[in-house]
């Protein structure tokens, strides 16, 4: 389509939200209207411009595309590039993105400009982290993200924002420090950060150890798995709704995503000494968390732990190290950003119009609502993985995957599937249908057209990968393929070694 | 017979201390006012500019003279613009400050002089004796600088607090000095370096103690735990701007002197004295970060920040490598801006002419004045360690100098394991700040903020945000001024 060997077009993508920071800063103070139609412009831009990734994306290939190499300092390099599992990711951020400023239209009135620059300086730092392919350049992204997330968390969050904003910087920097040493020794024994040179070096196996479990605290935190998820239902509660919509939307997929870029192929033996530790917490996450959605009032929070849950289907996909199981789990992955995202959006709407989460406080809506109550019946649905949604092919495929890598996992995570229906029609039915007995109730008002605009996307998009999951799945293929023959080749020859 | 040409390499220490005479004689002749004193200030930082100027125009050539009591070298030349920026910036900050105290007089600019005098004599020193008279003539100096505000009682109380706990440092210091002549016959580093080393040397019992008293003097200079108890009160007592220069300049200075005697005088005894800052920087790393976030005034808590960046800092020279010192150099350039424009923010907290620093009095600064509460916030930020601002880059520094001295010393990894864990302990302070100031409601707003202090503020800032696209050149330097020492 267009000519794009000469243009930085992934430089251009990540930096553009700096433009319309720019432009809003220097903006007067109250000019919210202004800032709003900005922030709305750089996001459809940011997006426009990362579809042309996706057109002249070559999928045959699992090498990486697209890539800028400047040198920075040292041996450390500024390198760009994409292939087929971080073009998704760079996609799914450009696309939610306008989606959050469209949410925040009328429910964040305080300090709009300053909400705005939050977001779109958090949109650069996450296609970042997607797009690096050096070492410390993805730390500087990974890390940088906190500093607006703490903010928009922290600034118009609600009643409990302050406990939760902090909780949530501290947890994921917990994590994520131990990486920095672990990249530290990386860089002393390959001689280099570039992550696609990295990915050619073989590490002694003990010291892969060390690198894995140091990765796994970062990635962990930031998935979340139990039982370092208890900052993410925190975070969810008090966060504003785009807020949240990012925290499940793209912030938890960095987890996946950098146990895929790093940890499986470039750490396979100590993968697969490890694999037995993740299925275990990656089962306990599916059914325990599961168990607790079921018990809670507040719709955010049984949102968050099914979010959790559901990211036990990513770890225990990525860890079977079969090729059903990765596709399945960047799948799910991509899924449960658009399920989940959906799903604290509805959340939004009623809470804009309410003021309150407290599931026992709706009820009904049915037939007030019957626009709403259609859209959240999808979400649901895709939620609990029925066929025809996108949440049904993730499921569906990191389960064949941990059938074959191991029985037993896969039929206790089955049990989660039950479990996610059982919540999610119980959270549907106290919300959506029976009498419309509160009197609060009596005025509220169906969707309106800005709300329609956002969540149509969505229910399209939902559907229409659960009935042709294709176009992702081709676009994967070859990265998914190529990790996974490194993989073995890789264990084969440790365990030839070892002989 | 000396020569005139043989005095080029102390010529910068010279100019200040001639320079710091011209302007005493001036003051005295000149009337009494603001005006004047603020007239001797800037010219004392002419002075230091000069000096500066000289510094570089001098090169980085290594050279010893006066029998090896004076040292240049690219690391020398390094610290000593720090030490002269950060005494420079000091000093910019205190004229408001001062004149609204009505404390504004010439002697001031002329006591900065004199200890930047004494903290570039440290920076060079090459001899046990050179080593002394600069950390006195830097401390002296400070000890009268800290009861400035004499009409203070909290002043008073951190100039004299200062004095008798300094002056006990400075005994043991001699004791360890002399021991360690005892031993090896001489004050000159090299000859030391020559005598102390091997097996014999390494167990010899008079060495050692003689190397942990001197340790155990430079520690309290840099405030290291367990040696750090003067910090908080001198800098609660002190005027702000006072506090700012005692944490940039003299902080700088005596780790160059602590990295020039270990890498200078006891190269051949490391294994020993690594363990010592091993421990200094794992206590100062804890202590700093734990006892910060009980603290209610901005000042202590900042003082517990530099005792907790100071053992950042170590973890460098614990590395005893190259890689490490060229950490030390980064860490305390980066520390030097931070704490700077840090402390320009907390002489922004002002209200009817009277200070304020409890941290309570910050909420919700980022609804009065919007561009001091960003500012503070990205400092906060940069010292907690968030990329991509400056204080990443400074601990990424010493920590890659960690984990690469750990794959000889394994024990450098538990040093490097506890430093990150630390650095997330000190992340809950910061925050606080930051939380404070853009999440709470407004308090009565500040007053105007003065032009001088905002551009501080607002310089420190710009280069912790934009720092790391200048990285590289700057790496580059430090690096060229790290291999001044034989590893």
């Amino acid at each position: 389509m267009f000519d794009l060997s000469e243009t930085p077009i992934l430089s251009v993508i990540t930096f553009l939200p700096l433009v319309g920071v720019a432009f809003i800063a220097f903006l007067p103070k109250d000019a919210h209207r202004n800032a709003r139609w900005a922030a709305l412009f750089t996001t459809v831009f940011t997006f426009l411009a990362s579809l042309t990734i996706w057109v002249n994306f070559d999928g045959s290939t699992a090498a990486f595309q697209f890539v800028e190499e400047v040198p920075w300092f040292g041996p450390v390099k500024y390198k760009m590039g994409v292939d087929g599992i971080s073009m998704l990711f760079v996609i799914l951020t450009t696309f939610l993105m306008p989606l959050c400023i469209l949410a925040s239209w009328e429910s964040v009135q305080t300090r709009v400009k300053e909400y705005m620059i939050a977001f779109l300086l958090l949109e650069t730092l996450m296609v970042g982290v997607f797009c690096a392919l050096d070492l410390f350049l993805f730390y500087l992204f990974f890390e940088a993200g906190l500093i607006p997330m703490f903010l928009i968390i922290g600034v118009w969050g609600g009643p409990r924002r302050i406990y939760a904003s902090f909780k949530f910087f501290i947890y994921t920097l917990l994590g994520s420090v131990l990486m920095l040493l672990a990249m530290m020794a990386m860089y002393w024994q390959a001689g280099t950060t570039d992550i696609t040179v990295l990915l050619q070096t073989k590490f002694p196996d003990d010291m892969q150890w060390w690198l894995w479990l140091a990765f796994f605290a970062s990635f962990a935190v930031k998935m979340p798995m139990w039982p370092v998820h208890t900052w993410l239902p925190d975070a969810h509660v008090e966060a504003p709704t785009a807020g949240s919509v990012i925290l499940a939307g793209i912030l938890l997929k960095m987890g996946g995503y950098g146990f895929l870029r790093f940890s499986l192929p470039m750490f396979p033996v100590a993968s697969a000494d490890f694999a037995t530790l993740v299925f275990v917490l990656s089962v306990v996450a599916i059914v325990y968390t599961s168990l607790v959605a079921l018990a809670q009032e507040d719709v955010k929070k049984l949102i968050a732990y099914s979010s959790v849950a559901h990211m036990g289907f990513v770890t225990m996909g990525i860890f079977t190290f079969t090729h059903q199981g990765l596709d399945g789990a960047i799948f799910q992955m991509l899924s449960h950003g658009l399920i989940s995202a959906a799903l604290f959006l509805c959340v939004g709407v009623i809470y804009d119009r309410m003021h309150t989460r407290e599931i026992a406080a709706f009820g009904g809506l049915a037939s007030r609502m019957p626009i709403y109550a259609a859209c959240f019946m999808v979400f649901t649905m895709a939620n609990v993985g029925l066929p025809g949604t996108s949440g049904f092919v993730g499921e569906f495929l990191t389960l064949l995957g941990a059938f074959q890598a191991k029985t037993a996992v896969a039929v206790v995570a089955t049990t989660g599937v039950i479990l996610s229906a059982a919540y999610g029609l119980y959270l549907y039915r106290r919300m959506i249908f029976g009498e419309l007995e509160k009197q609060s109730l009596r005025k509220i008002m169906d969707m309106n057209a800005r709300e329609i605009a956002v969540i149509a996307p969505l229910v399209i998009l939902v559907i229409f990968f659960g009935f042709y999951p294709s176009p992702v799945l081709d676009v994967t293929a070859a990265s998914v393929k190529n990790l996974v023959q490194n993989y073995e080749q890789a264990v084969q020859a440790a365990a030839l070694a070892t002989n | 017979m000396t020569s005139l040409a043989e005095l080029t390499p102390i010529l910068p220490e010279l100019i200040v201390a001639v320079g710091a005479m011209a302007l005493l004689m001036l003051g005295v002749f000149l009337p009494e006012t603001d005006e004047q004193a603020e007239r001797i200030g800037w010219l004392a930082i002419g002075v230091l500019v000069t000096a500066g100027f000289v510094l570089v125009q001098n090169g980085w050539a290594p050279s010893r003279v006066f029998d090896g009591a004076f040292v240049t070298d690219g690391f020398a030349v390094f610290m000593k613009l720090l030490v002269l920026g950060g005494a420079g910036v000091a000093l910019i900050l205190a004229f408001d400050e001062f004149r609204r105290l009505g404390i504004m007089r010439f002697e001031y600019p002329v006591l900065i002089l004199l200890s930047t005098v004494g903290m570039m004599v440290m920076v060079s020193a090459g001899d046990l004796i050179a080593l002394y008279i600069g950390l006195e003539l830097q401390s002296l100096a400070l000890y009268v600088v800290a009861a400035y505000r004499r009409d203070s009682i909290k002043a008073s109380e951190a100039g004299l607090k200062y004095f008798v706990l300094g002056a006990l440092s400075s005994g043991m210091l001699l004791y360890g000095a002399s021991l360690i002549y005892g031993f090896t016959g001489s004050v000159n580093f090299q000859v030391i370096a020559n005598a102390a080393k091997g097996p014999e040397a390494a167990s010899n019992l008079w060495l050692i103690f003689g190397l942990v008293f001197l340790l155990v003097g430079l520690a309290f200079k840099i405030s290291a735990v367990p040696f750090h108890m003067w910090t908080p009160d001198v800098y609660e007592g002190s005027a702000t701007s006072v506090t700012a220069f005692f944490s940039a300049a003299p902080k700088v200075a005596a780790m160059a002197l602590l990295v020039r005697v270990m890498l200078d005088a006891f190269p051949g005894i490391g294994l020993q004295w690594q363990q010592i800052i091993a421990f200094l920087a794992v206590a100062s790393m804890l202590l700093g970060a734990f006892a910060a976030i009980g603290q209610t005034d901005i000042k202590r808590m900042l003082a517990y920040s530099s005792i907790a960046n100071i053992g950042f800092a170590l973890i460098g020279l614990a590395a005893n490598s190259e890689q490490g010192t060229q950490g030390v150099l980064i860490y305390m350039a980066i520390y030097l801006v931070m704490t700077l424009g840090a402390f320009a923010c907390v002489l922004a907290m002002r209200r009817d002419d009277s200070a304020v620093t409890e941290i309570s009095e910050l909420a919700g600064l980022a609804q009065t004045n919007l561009p001091v509460a960003v500012a503070l916030m990205v400092l906060m930020f940069s010292m907690a360690g968030i990329p991509p601002l400056a204080g990443f880059w400074g601990k990424y520094y010493v920590f890659l100098a960690a984990i690469e001295g750990a794959q000889q010393q394994p024990a450098l990894y538990i040093l490097a394991v506890v430093g990150v864990l630390a650095s997330v302990v000190g992340v809950v302070y910061y925050l606080n700040i930051v939380g404070k100031m853009f999440f709470a409601e407004p308090a009565e707003a500040f007053a105007p903020v003065p032009a001088k202090t905002y551009a501080v503020i607002m310089a420190s800032t710009i280069i912790t945000i934009a720092g790391f696209l200048a990285l590289g050149p700057f790496v580059d330097v430090a690096a060229a001024a790290a291999k001044a020492f034989q590893y």
